[in-house]
């Protein structure tokens, strides 16, 4: 009786998870292996795996890799500092890193666009102080930057939720036993907050990959992502098999890449999955 | 006599302006198991931190075999802490958990090796060196952090309420655990409790302390037996605390009716607070009483009765292994060696905890 009134509450859910997920990537699979009359093929992927596609794919997995590397640096002594500041400082901090999250992404990297553009605002006090130019945009500099500033609390936060559950006196035991900082930090500290690690590098890596809007905006045209190379397909050359046979492409590094990262999160803890 | 191996100078500790430490002085041994014992907030804890590194003083000096370590780090002191919540290294096997101090120091692997055995033996769980401590049982996971800093080989050991976190019969066991390991090892044991049973059991001198002072340094006996004042009287173990008058040498009026007691030097008619032990109460016929009252309430507690016996206005608490019923008319007589006088509390950390059990 009770079971059966817990069902039937994830019922809502279900049926979103069929029509927006499910189905969906049953289509994207039909496609990606017939042709346009229908067939059964796997044209599609030969037709894809040009030596453009396979340069934007390694370009978005060098970028969105060095994002990934360039937010957990910073985030991680953030998240140190905010864990050790008593509770009423902390709040605010924390919501200060929030802040931006509640603004459409969109509409923050437009701001970014504006911000760098040649003759933008960094550009125009650069100038009025006598210093050279900044010339990033439309670079993979000025992609890597958007993506930091995109998905940096999403690396802040989960390591933040980690490390606020380790007991300070485990770290206190450490220097206890003789381990200097730098010891403690490397033997004790950062094991313990893999779980959070992962799940930060998850939550920034993947997005990073697929994204299209950032490289667009601040890469101009000039730079193609995986991410735009799918969205041309689709809008562009309105040829959905080969957009679709892409996609599957990308989905399977995501796959392999999320199959890494839960490999080292032996608690499983900090893993989206 | 033992020499000094630890000695705290006028140490002040202060937090968000709340003083926790008040100047407080105070010398450990060597080789002694000294507790600290008070109710939580009186700075016992805190005083461990300092002793252990993990607080500054805000005042004072930590002297130790002479040399003042009061800025040294945790890791260049030569002393251990078992915590409160274990705080094992849980992505560590228990051997790495012991093996960490000892790697860290550069120590031969065979020499480690050796020492884990030798550890674990000592804390009694041998063959545990692959397992994972989080399902290790709480008295199991504090044997292992006792193990872990012991391996070291401490001059001093500082324990943070180690066994409060067990159930009572395992705190029995472990207590016995502790002073043979102390034995064993003949090195010194600074130990943090609010438990007085806990201490009196363990110790070789109890501090104790409220409000961020020392209320009295002794041992178990002299604590247990001569109170100072009238927050350790009531603190360890259980008392009846009156007001008295002491009318002079050997002689004090409780209310109303005059007590033999063996105390000198107090003056003429001086006021003082006078303690009296449960089981130091005699129960006897009422004509052969110093004052007489009736008993109101009767608990059998097994090894004895606990009375609440009525008398001259006061509620007096009585332990004895004779029984006598609720509403009979009794005579309460005391030995004069067994009244403790005590001169009034000059401050509000001297006074018995206000009754909020």
């Amino acid at each position: 009786m009770k079971n059966n009134t817990r069902k039937w509450l994830a019922a809502p859910y279900s049926v979103w998870a069929v029509g927006f997920i499910i189905i969906p990537l049953f289509v994207i699979l039909y496609y990606a292996f017939t042709s346009e009359e229908g067939a059964l093929t796997l044209a599609n992927f030969s037709y894809v795996l040009t030596k453009e596609n396979l340069k934007a794919l390694g370009l978005s997995l060098w970028l969105s890799f060095l994002s990934t590397v360039i937010c957990l640096v910073l985030a991680y002594p953030l998240a140190m500092i905010l864990t050790s500041r008593n509770v009423s400082q902390t709040s605010f901090i924390v919501l200060l890193f929030i802040l931006p999250m509640w603004m459409n992404s969109l509409l923050r990297t437009l701001a970014w666009q504006t911000l760098l553009e040649k003759n933008g605002v960094i550009n125009s006090i650069l100038s009025f102080l006598h210093l050279p130019a900044l010339n990033i945009i439309n670079t993979p500099a000025a992609i890597v930057l958007g993506m930091v500033y995109n998905f940096l609390p999403f690396m802040v936060l989960p390591l933040y939720n980690i490390l606020l559950k380790i007991d300070k006196d485990v770290i206190n035991a450490a220097r206890d036993l003789g381990a200097n900082s730098v010891q403690t930090f490397f033997q004790i500290l950062l094991p313990l907050s893999m779980p959070g690690i992962v799940s930060g590098v998850t939550m920034v890596f993947i997005p990073a990959l697929t994204t299209f809007v950032i490289s667009d905006l601040l890469g101009g045209s000039k730079i193609l992502l995986i991410g735009n190379v799918i969205e041309q397909e689709f809008k562009q050359t309105n040829n959905w098999n080969a957009g679709s046979a892409l996609s599957m492409i990308l989905m399977i590094f995501i796959v392999f890449s999320m199959f890494l990262m839960n490999k080292y999160d032996k608690e499983g803890e900090g893993s989206v999955f | 006599m033992s020499n000094k191996l630890i000695n705290l100078v006028d140490i002040t500790k202060i937090y968000d302006g709340v003083t926790i430490l008040d100047n407080l002085n105070l010398y450990i041994r060597e080789n002694e198991f000294l507790t600290l014992l008070g109710p939580s907030g009186c700075g016992k804890t805190t005083t461990l931190r300092i002793l252990g590194g993990f607080e500054n003083p805000d005042e004072g000096r930590v002297l130790f075999d002479g040399k003042d370590i009061t800025k040294l780090p945790p890791n260049k002191r030569q002393l251990n802490t078992v915590f409160q919540k274990y705080a094992l290294f849980t992505h560590m096997t228990i051997a790495e958990n012991i093996a960490f101090g000892l790697k860290i120091k550069g120590k031969s692997k065979a020499y480690i090796d050796d020492k884990i055995k030798y550890a674990l033996k000592l804390v009694n769980l041998e063959g545990y060196e692959n397992r994972s401590p989080a399902l290790l049982s709480g008295g199991q996971q504090q044997r292992i952090a006792i193990a872990r800093a012991i391996v070291n080989e401490p001059k001093v050991l500082l324990l943070d309420e180690p066994l409060g976190a067990l159930d009572l019969k395992l705190r029995q066991d472990m207590q016995y655990e502790l002073i043979r390991l102390k034995n064993e090892l003949g090195i010194t044991f600074v130990y943090v409790t609010h438990d007085q049973e806990e201490a009196l059991t363990m110790s070789d001198t109890i501090v104790v302390m409220n409000q961020g002072y020392i209320q009295q340094i002794g041992t178990p006996e002299d604590i247990y037996n001569e109170p100072q004042n009238a927050f350790v009287a009531d603190f360890i173990g259980d008392s009846n605390i009156v007001d008295g008058l002491m009318l002079q040498d050997r002689l004090v009026e409780i209310l109303g009716a005059k007590f033999p007691c063996v105390d000198e030097g107090f003056g003429v008619r001086k006021p003082v607070d006078v303690v009296i032990r449960p089981e130091d109460i005699n129960l006897v016929k009422p004509e052969d009483g110093i004052i007489t009252g009736r008993v109101t309430h009767l608990i059998f507690k097994g090894v004895h009765y606990e009375m609440e016996v009525a008398a001259n206005g006061y509620t007096w608490l009585v332990h004895s292994t004779d029984m006598v019923p609720v509403g009979e008319e009794v005579g309460l007589w005391v030995n004069p060696f067994d009244i403790q006088i005590m001169n009034k509390p000059e401050s509000e950390d001297e006074e018995a905890p206000s009754l909020e059990e």
